[in-house]
């Protein structure tokens, strides 16, 4: 027999079965409303459930991010300061974290896409529920048991189909919520460890460590070549405040503090 | 008649289109019963292709239940196998 046939035949065999437990069909009514008010609790802890995990997946993509940022960066200065053996070492790095960023991206997705069909999945059980509940009072109000039986069948077999479906629905965003919760665990873990290349949240980050003491040799390159300036500038003024003073000493005073200003303003760059 | 996609909600089908769904089905038969993996994609594909091109969605709040029940697009053959079977998938 045809596929979605005996999809549909399925179906409504778990509905008739509902309805056969209850001795007056009537009971069914209330039994399956409640049954719909846990599944519309149970819909809506799953679409609260994957954004969490969706959460969770773009924190992650955000440290990524920034270490890659970094590692960007670092590649600029090492590059640079003449050391492309460094440069080269971190932009290798960051290549590495791009990998795991895209399988987040992809995760990210697939989350973003079962939350927007749980949550329209949640609206259309939210509808049915609704109509369901005047129809249950309608039904218990103006039939008799044997009157409401059909009535009631229809009522039950349509909502229970929607339930069946968005149970399903549930049950798989939840399986694979939790294999993506594991593996965000897992790169949690390979973050703390260290081993996902996250060596610029630790705090012996070699490309760092090795640009910093590059860093402070030229600073103290710097400071000399600034000493010495200012010897040599030292010296200066007073042959020109020497040799000046008939000139009158304003004109001299103004040329040595700008020559004392200049190594100062270099610093700066 | 009322049609489901499983994920997705139910569509109004015309009637007319009957004939067409039922070859559309018959394929993604044969490819279920044939455990013939290559064929059951593009079957299950071009089913939903034609529901969604011929039918409408019904109204929010129509209790009406469906005639035909199709498995959601990336519904894998074992998922539909268990669909297939009474105690498969579907809850309660």
């Amino acid at each position: 027999m045809s596929v979605v046939k005996r999809v549909s035949m399925i179906f409504k065999a778990k509905a008739n079965r509902a309805l056969d437990k209850m001795e007056d069909p009537r009971e069914t009514l209330d039994y399956s409303y409640q049954r719909q008010l846990e599944m519309l609790t149970q819909v809506r802890r799953g679409v609260a459930d994957v954004a969490t995990s969706r959460k969770r997946v773009e924190l992650q993509m955000n440290t990524l991010q920034q270490q890659q940022a970094k590692l960007d960066g670092q590649a600029r200065t090492a590059l640079g300061a003449g050391r492309e053996d460094l440069a080269r070492e971190a932009l290798t790095r960051k290549s590495a974290l791009q990998t795991q960023l895209g399988d987040l991206q992809t995760q990210y997705q697939s989350l973003q896409a079962d939350e927007e069909k749980l949550t329209a999945a949640s609206q259309r059980l939210q509808s049915k529920v609704e109509a369901f509940r005047t129809q249950k009072e309608t039904i218990k109000a103006t039939y008799t048991a044997a009157e409401a039986q059909t009535r009631i069948g229809e009522a039950v077999s349509g909502i229970s189909e929607e339930m069946g479906d968005v149970g399903m629905a549930v049950q798989r965003a939840q399986d694979k919520t939790a294999q993506m919760q594991a593996r965000a665990g897992a790169i949690d873990e390979l973050m703390a460890s260290g081993a996902l290349d996250d060596v610029t949240a630790q705090p012996n980050d070699d490309i760092q460590r090795e640009l910093d003491s590059m860093g402070a040799s030229h600073d103290v390159d710097r400071e000399l070549a600034r000493l010495k300036g200012e010897l040599d500038q030292g010296e200066a003024p007073r042959e020109i405040e020497g040799s000046a003073s008939g000139a009158g000493g304003t004109t001299g005073n103004g040329q040595a503090g700008r020559a004392a200003d200049q190594p100062q303003a270099g610093e700066g760059s | 008649m009322i049609v489901r996609i499983l994920g997705e909600g139910q569509l109004e089908v015309p009637d007319s289109a009957a004939g067409e769904l039922n070859e559309l089905d018959g394929a993604l038969e044969t490819a279920v019963e044939r455990d013939d993996e290559e064929a059951f994609r593009p079957a299950l594909t071009a089913l939903l292709a034609k529901v969604r091109e011929v039918g409408s969605p019904t109204e929010a709040g129509d209790l009406r239940p469906s005639e035909l029940i199709i498995p959601q697009p990336d519904a894998t053959m074992a998922e539909v196998r268990k669909l297939l079977t009474d105690e498969g998938l579907i809850p309660g």
